[in-house]
């Protein structure tokens, strides 16, 4: 058995996901498996077996970051950056599920997601500023 | 310290049929679904080397089965997936209540109903509401399918009525609960990704002012999920009023028997169930 976590970081050098717990509580290594928020920490290797995997790196396109990163800069919703590349997959999964959605819509999509140094309140923001540039559904 | 991972091993199956001879050739070898409580055992050295046997790409274990008489849910069945199914939404909402109060999203997308049920915790968030529905469980091994009905399947602390070899296949939920009212109540320390002090999970049809029949069950306040029967037994066929509630409330202390632990103390545990007893009576009379 294998961690999904070291094998993106040890294997294949992708370092943008964390380990911050290493038990599921923290959300620091949180990739998207087939589009959904996984702790990839708690995910064995095997899982991932044919899946299709967005870690932090594949999230900015070329030179272009994604909105979400983008707001979490423009609101301050990084300081160390330790819990950032899995609250923006967070973020981001939410927008997917729910493009508007509402502060307790925020507040439950991001619960797995820790962080010991914004408060949260300026990563509430960052998610409701990535919202206003999100290109609208058809 | 982290414990090497490479001390498990985990057998692949494709089928039902595949997990089931896997299990049957290797009677130490235990059932893995999401991981959710697996990984973090094995993460902190707490299992033994072994073998185990997966069961994540079983098709068989994934529906939802919608008869007349029952919807049932394989045991793979993630807290994503009650959450979407409208069926439960409509006809078993303390389900969805307690997924959408377990762990983040992240544990909701890989955390299965079976494995909640087999992890066996005491302070696990759907067994109260599956004994108020009044579960059964179908178990399945190479010998063959049992069912049992939930509220006698944990016999202890960590102890269930679960043979090696045998596999928690599907959850099946009894339909017909028309004019049933529905309570459901995590009381933890934050509203998400806490473990429960108390979980309190119940249902009574009322009529004519009259509770006609209900179920109380609670999580968090004994070895295992308790289905409060001397509870029920002082509201079933009366009208709630001030005497009825005292009664049911002193019913309840009988019959719990809550600890102190790291997340909480017996006596906080037995005055929340109690107040939130007292809740659910005041809700089903109004
Ligand atoms: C951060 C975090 C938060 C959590 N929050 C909550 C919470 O709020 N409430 C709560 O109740 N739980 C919570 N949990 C615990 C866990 O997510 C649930 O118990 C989950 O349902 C376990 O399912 P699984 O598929 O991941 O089980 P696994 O870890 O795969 O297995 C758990 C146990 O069940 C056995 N098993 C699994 N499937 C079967 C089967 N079909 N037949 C027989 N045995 C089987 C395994 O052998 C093992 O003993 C949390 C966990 C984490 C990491
Ligand atoms: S490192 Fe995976 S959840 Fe904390
Ligand atoms: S920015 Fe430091 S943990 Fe969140």
């Amino acid at each position: 058995m294998a961690r999904l976590l070291d094998a993106l970081r040890l294997q294949i050098g992708l370092t943008g996901t964390k380990e911050g717990c290493g038990e599921g509580e923290c959300g620091a290594c949180s990739v998207l498996l087939n589009g959904e928020l996984v702790n990839s920490c708690l995910t064995p290797l095997a899982h991932a077996d044919g899946t299709d995997i967005v870690t932090i790196e594949g999230v900015a396109s070329d030179e272009q970051l994604h909105v979400v990163q983008q707001a979490f800069i423009q609101c301050g919703g990084a300081q160390c950056g330790i819990c950032t590349p899995g609250m923006v997959l967070a973020a981001m999964s939410l927008l997917a599920r729910t493009p508007q959605p509402t502060e307790a819509d925020i507040r439950a999509g991001l619960a797995g997601n820790l962080c010991r140094c914004t408060g949260y309140m300026r990563i509430f923001e960052s998610v409701l500023e990535a919202c206003r540039h999100l290109p609208p559904k058809l | 310290m982290r414990t090497p991972l490479h001390r498990y091993e985990l057998t692949a199956c494709d089928s039902l049929q595949d997990a089931l001879a896997a299990l049957a050739a290797d009677p130490s070898a235990r059932p893995f679904a999401g991981g959710t409580d697996l990984m973090v055992l094995m993460d902190a050295g707490h299992l033994p080397p072994g073998r185990y046997i997966d069961l994540w790409k079983v098709r068989e274990l994934r529906d939802i089965d919608v008869t007349a008489e029952a919807v049932t849910l394989g045991a793979l069945t993630t807290y994503t997936e009650v959450l979407k199914a409208e069926i439960l939404r409509r006809e078993f909402p303390m389900l969805g209540i307690a997924a959408a109060e377990t762990g983040g999203i992240a544990t909701q997308n890989r955390g299965t109903i079976g494995g909640n049920i087999a992890n066996a915790s005491p302070a696990a968030d759907t067994p109260p509401a599956l004994v108020a529905y009044d579960a059964e469980l179908e178990l399945v091994s190479s010998r063959g399918v049992r069912r049992v009905a939930y509220e006698k399947f944990h016999t202890g602390y960590k102890k269930m009525d679960l043979a090696p070899g045998e596999l928690i296949a599907r959850v099946r939920l009894p339909r017909g609960r028309k004019g049933w009212r529905d309570y459901y109540r995590k009381v933890g320390t934050r509203k998400a990704q806490a473990i429960s002090k108390v979980c309190f999970a119940a249902a009574a049809d009322v009529a004519d002012g009259r509770v006609r029949d209900l179920r109380v069950a609670l999580g968090s306040v004994a070895p295992t999920v308790v289905r409060c029967t001397a509870t029920e037994t002082t509201v079933r066929g009366h009208a709630v009023d001030d005497a009825v509630v005292v009664k049911a409330q002193r019913a309840l202390a009988s019959e719990i028997e809550p600890i102190d632990d790291i997340r909480s103390t017996a006596a906080y545990r037995l005055r929340v169930a109690q107040n939130v007893l007292r809740e659910f009576l005041t809700r089903i009379r109004a």
